[in-house]
């Protein structure tokens, strides 16, 4: 099934359902998104933006419905975990970087164990990804020697490193302290700047306003209201949408 | 409940809400290294004292056959004590505990494995011999191990002190399996998720993102274990394996079995092992100390 093409949704989400024993915490969620994408999920807490996003690269496990990642479903019995992981980057709130390994190795583990790329090869590329997120200085610190925001700038190189298609962001500002939200989002913002496709959990509304070509706003398992950040922020119809933005704007 | 007094309030106020009365806990809270931190505690001085006691509880005991005889009798037979004895408790140690780690490391492993049947499995056999009675363990080995056994016509017989190897490895094998699977599950889970997305195996991520993180935490739990192992090795004398405690007995038995030989005999043979095991324990403790500081 690698008849995938550009023009196609790079990621299509259709119908999921997804329960974790009798609490069902996805209904029926479906979104397609195009290459090159940014698409922004916002929502109260316990909408299930995260299980979703935690469903595409197949961390969770769905019930009902379907997701394909370029064409290729990704909740199959003979799913090729390694072809999808490869296409798909994750970025979590509370960073996960090893903590026995310095930010160059952070980066340089997957690729060199995983790929069995050449080394010299990955460390070059590990070094240009620092760079990227501007951490060129860091490279021999332990995640420990780093701030919360160089930590998650270290965790989005890391994933990077695997030459993702898709980056997915888990709420990745959550954690951190106010003044290092922004060298974070500058480093998602350069992302997107480069065409990559990005599906972002956040409660960053001004960057999902600036950013975002579209925005999906779920709550208790649906999705109540989507569309262009404009007319979603501005011209919001369904009243729990309206409800959300006047408690958090 | 009955009422009681509240502590620091007007002393004719009593309640019987337990949230008003001072925490009392039961027990104390489980100590992994309790026997390393105790013996540890020592103070080094202590230990000189001690040494000095040893000749004079001797010399109190003694009436006719003096205690000096008796110290010059000990003078004769430490070479063989600790040279023939000694050195082979050690060497039951250093065996009883290799075996216990590599097979305790695998039945740890088998704690977190995906099938379930081998997690109830590993359970069973962890709970089975972490709770007998070392002693018992060591006397079914040597009843249910054949004295000799014959592959391809050739009969190799099978020493007590193999035995007792093997008897002691299995208490040392279900230890150092929770040790391991201890390690293991301290480590965050989100650590398994993130290896996870970037498309690591789960045996790739065991060993190289799980392991060499809780690696350093289990080394003063399992020296622990080797102390506790060392200093169980007399044991073996009642299986007949001729090692310190065993040969302290020939030595006494040889000198006429007098009672003036006890102190300084078995006195021989604790300066010995608290010689071997003092050492390991203030080294697991300050390991201990160090691994806690750092992340």
């Amino acid at each position: 099934m690698s008849t995938w093409t550009e023009d196609q949704p790079i990621v299509s989400i259709k119908n999921v359902r997804k329960a974790f024993g009798t609490l069902e915490v996805l209904k029926g969620v479906s979104m397609d998104i195009m290459k090159g994408e940014v698409v922004c999920i916002i929502g109260p807490s316990g909408s299930g933006k995260s299980t979703l996003i935690r469903c595409v690269n197949a961390l969770n496990d769905i019930q009902g419905g379907s997701i394909t990642v370029e064409g290729q479903e990704v909740h199959t019995e003979n799913l090729d975990k390694l072809a999808l992981r490869k296409k798909v980057g994750m970025v979590f709130q509370q960073y996960n970087l090893f903590p026995h390994k310095t930010a160059l190795e952070n980066i340089m583990m997957a690729p060199v164990k995983v790929l069995r790329e050449d080394k010299a090869d990955v460390k070059e590329r590990a070094r240009e990804l620092l760079k990227k997120v501007r951490l060129y200085d860091k490279e021999d610190s332990y995640p420990g020697e780093l701030s919360g925001g160089q930590q998650q700038r270290v965790a989005i190189a890391r994933s990077l490193a695997m030459r993702p298609d898709v980056m997915l962001f888990d709420e990745v500002t959550a954690a951190l302290d106010p003044e290092t939200v922004k060298e974070v989002l500058v480093t998602i913002k350069d992302l997107a700047a480069d065409g990559m496709t990005c599906i972002l959990v956040t409660h960053e509304m001004g960057f999902a306003r600036e950013l975002a070509d579209h925005i999906y706003f779920t709550d208790r398992g649906v999705i109540v209201e989507h569309g262009p950040p404009d007319t979603f922020f501005d011209n919001a119809k369904d009243p729990r949408t309206k409800e959300f933005l006047d408690q958090i704007l | 409940m009955a009422n009681r007094a509240i502590p620091g309030v007007a002393a004719h106020a009593t309640t019987d809400l337990p949230v008003m009365l001072p925490f009392n806990p039961k027990a104390g809270a489980h100590d992994e290294l309790l026997v390393s931190r105790w013996l540890a505690s020592v103070p080094p001085r202590y230990v000189f004292f001690l040494l000095l006691l040893w000749p004079v509880a001797a010399f109190a005991q003694g009436v006719d056959y003096t205690t000096a005889d008796a110290f010059v009798a000990l003078w004769r037979w430490i070479p063989f004590l600790t040279f023939q004895g000694f050195v082979f408790n050690i060497l039951i140690s250093v065996c009883a505990m290799t075996i216990g780690t590599l097979a305790g490391a695998v039945l740890g492993l088998a704690h977190v494995s995906r099938l379930r049947i081998i997690r109830q499995v590993a359970w069973f056999v962890t709970q089975l011999f972490r709770n007998s009675p070392w002693l018992v363990l060591l006397f079914i080995v040597l009843l249910a191990f054949p004295f000799q056994i014959e592959v391809f016509g050739t009969t190799i017989p099978i020493p007590g002190w193999v035995k007792a190897v093997i008897g002691l490895s299995l208490p040392i094998m279900a230890n150092i399996s929770e040790i391991v699977r201890g390690a293991v599950q301290s480590v965050p889970s989100a650590q398994w998720e993130a290896a996870e997305s970037l498309a690591f195996t789960r045996t790739q991520t065991l060993w190289q993102i799980i392991l060499p993180q809780c690696f350093k935490r289990m080394i003063p739990p399992w020296m622990n274990w080797y102390a506790i192992l060392t200093m169980a090795t007399p044991l073996c004398s009642l299986l007949g394996v001729g090692e310190n405690i065993n040969f302290t007995r020939q030595a006494m038995e040889a000198e006429g079995n007098r009672p003036e030989l006890l102190v300084p005999f078995f006195g021989y043979s604790l300066v010995l092992f608290f010689a071997y095991c003092y050492p390991i324990a203030r080294a697991t403790m300050a390991l201990e100390k160090r691994f806690a500081l750092k992340l």
